[in-house]
């Protein structure tokens, strides 16, 4: 455990040393966080203008899907994008090699290797909104714990979807639009679950459990019964890792590395 | 044996596309493929200690092979043995007593100080901090390098750059060193301190190294023995000399000329290499060198004459390219 802990402070001390180098950045990112925080709250009133609301959704709770939306995506720019996008170029150019030669488990090294603090403002927003809605919604705290776990889980099936997608570039080498594709299909979190017709409903919990992923902790945080919801999410979270893991395996088998 | 490889194939599959535009639409739906023999059935040993040459033209395998040493690549059949390991199970104590130096990919962070990357590998080496500060100051001293280890890596030189991916990779003090093509673009003197390096390496730490390279010189100065590859299959395990010298049958004359000479008065000396109005460049072959060397001192207006074998590297790049020497040099 101090081995992990120093290597992660080793990796994403360097990742913050070499993206410092570019500082303005920072000014950019924090606006345009709080440019899409404005713009995405304004469409969510939208939906609630003359009394319309989600079956079982008023606009407070939406609100906390939101908000953990923005949380998870500002998680994303932090860790998911900037390492799995990483992947791919590993293995478009061969460097996979220097991982792959190191005396530690692969997959966490390119899942941690870098690390960008300009996801950091979405976080803080992020929480602000759920924050807030929480108040609003005088949410017990007693529900915190297991919304907490939720979230977690949550951002664990997240990873293992991201992940098992940058695995598949040792086959496809350059998936850098699959991702894409993913960070697409994530948006579909934005709103609770219930503001989709049944047939989305079904894709966005099986296929893609998306929505799922804001959707669930959001009820356990209001106090909604979602024990079963919950349950299914520990399964699936399992299930989702030890598939990134599997599948991480069976694809470096097929590496063959970039030639020189 | 600190390294061995016993019957080592690997076979790629690769796509296979005729050029244009509509092959290309035809490739897309509907992928062909082929097998590509990169290795095929390549044994050999290495003891601990020794410095051993990987020679082969471009394409002949050594890469491959130098991957499935250090486990990034699964062979296809045989097996392989690094430090009592199968290297594509990749153990962390095989891990840590390997290394790889690949002179065309880098590993160093481009916007930083390698200082900084060298950091990151004390701590996922698990290695002390004080050792591994010893071991760049030792390193860096060896490579005449200590003054560019706070510089950030993109302002370096491909030369500066290479010494310090070698101190990167050498951290963890490894027991095997693979090197491929760790030389590569440098200049001459980059070139010469690298392979200083690698031989003082090698004296002190008794590290077993082995080495690709397309320069001749890094070979001819820090190898004794070599290994050649031919189109993915061994074609010579042993000393380089040997190698050389029963391979080479001819000598090269060169004559230095006190007036120009015609054409017509070279018939019967042997191959001309080169006929310009004050040198002559002969190729003789050895059984008849006694009776060409009268016949020219006769015949020619010499001022001065040297008989030597040809370089070192005309005859290594016909042998890579023919695969030709396994019988001679046994025999």
């Amino acid at each position: 455990m101090r081995d992990l802990l120093r290597i992660l402070s080793r990796f994403w001390r360097a990742s913050l040393a070499a993206e410092l180098e570019y500082r303005v950045n920072f000014v950019f990112s924090t606006l345009n966080a709080a440019l899409g925080l404005v713009l995405g709250l304004f469409a969510l009133s939208l939906f609630f203008q003359n009394g319309h609301a989600f079956d079982g959704w008023s606009f407070d709770a939406s609100l906390v899907v939101y908000g953990l939306f923005t949380t998870f995506s500002g998680i994303s720019s932090v860790l998911f994008v900037p390492n799995l996008s990483r992947v791919v170029e590993h293995v478009d150019k061969g460097t996979m090699d220097f991982v792959l030669l190191k005396p530690v488990d692969s997959q966490l090294f390119v899942s941690t290797r870098n690390f960008s603090p300009w996801g950091l403002p979405d976080i803080a927003l992020g929480l602000g909104v759920i924050g807030y809605a929480a108040r609003r919604l005088d949410v017990d705290p007693g529900h915190v714990p297991a919304a907490l776990l939720a979230a977690l889980l949550s951002l664990i099936i997240l990873y293992s979807l991201w992940f098992a997608l940058a695995s598949t570039s040792i086959w496809f080498v350059k998936v850098y639009n699959a991702t894409e594709v993913l960070r697409g299909l994530l948006d579909a979190g934005r709103l609770p679950i219930a503001a989709y017709p049944a047939g989305y409903r079904v894709f966005f919990t099986y296929v893609v459990p998306v929505a799922f992923l804001t959707s669930v902790p959001a009820d356990v945080l209001r106090g909604a019964d979602a024990t079963s919801w919950l349950a299914i999410e520990v399964v699936v979270a399992v299930l989702a890792f030890g598939l990134s893991r599997a599948f991480w395996r069976l694809s470096l088998r097929s590496y063959t590395s970039a030639s020189s | 044996m600190i390294v061995e490889a016993d019957g080592l194939c690997k076979t790629f599959r690769v796509a296979d596309k005729a050029p244009g535009f509509a092959a290309t639409v035809r490739h897309l739906v509907r992928r062909r493929t082929k097998d590509v023999h990169a290795v095929r059935d390549v044994s050999f040993a290495l003891e601990a200690g020794e410095v051993v040459g990987f020679l082969g033209e471009n394409g002949a395998g050594k890469t491959t092979t130098l991957k499935m040493l250090t486990g990034l690549v699964k062979p296809s059949a045989g097996r392989a043995t690094v430090v009592g390991h199968t290297p594509f199970a990749r153990r962390r104590d095989f891990l840590s007593a390997i290394t790889l130096v690949m002179g065309n990919k880098q590993q160093l962070v481009w916007d930083l100080p390698a200082g900084d990357s060298f950091r990151i590998h004390a701590a996922v080496y698990r290695l002390d901090d004080r050792d591994v500060q010893r071991r760049v100051t030792e390193l860096s001293e060896m490579l005449d390098i200590t003054d560019k280890l706070t510089t950030p890596v993109r302002k370096l030189s491909l030369g500066e750059r290479m010494k310090l991916e070698l101190v990167a990779s050498l951290l963890h003090q490894p027991k095997v060193l693979f090197l491929d093509e760790p030389t590569l673009g440098l200049d001459v003197n980059a070139q010469q301190t690298i392979r200083a390096f690698i031989r003082d390496y090698n004296a002190q730490h008794g590290a077993t190294v082995l080495l690709t390279s397309h320069y001749m010189a890094d070979i001819t100065a820090l190898t004794e023995r070599v290994v050649v590859l031919h189109q993915g299959g061994l074609v010579y395990d042993g000393s380089l000399s040997s190698l050389v010298s029963s391979f080479v049958t001819t000598r090269q004359v060169v004559i230095k000329l006190r007036t120009p000479v015609d054409g017509a008065d070279l018939a019967g000396l042997g191959a001309v290499d080169f006929h310009g109005p004050a040198e002559l460049k002969l190729r003789v072959e050895r059984d008849a060198l006694q009776p060409t060397l009268a016949q020219i001192l006769e015949r020619l207006p010499v001022v001065d004459l040297t008989v030597t074998a040809p370089p070192v590297e005309d005859t290594i790049g016909h042998i890579l390219k023919t695969g030709q020497s396994s019988k001679r040099v046994d025999a």
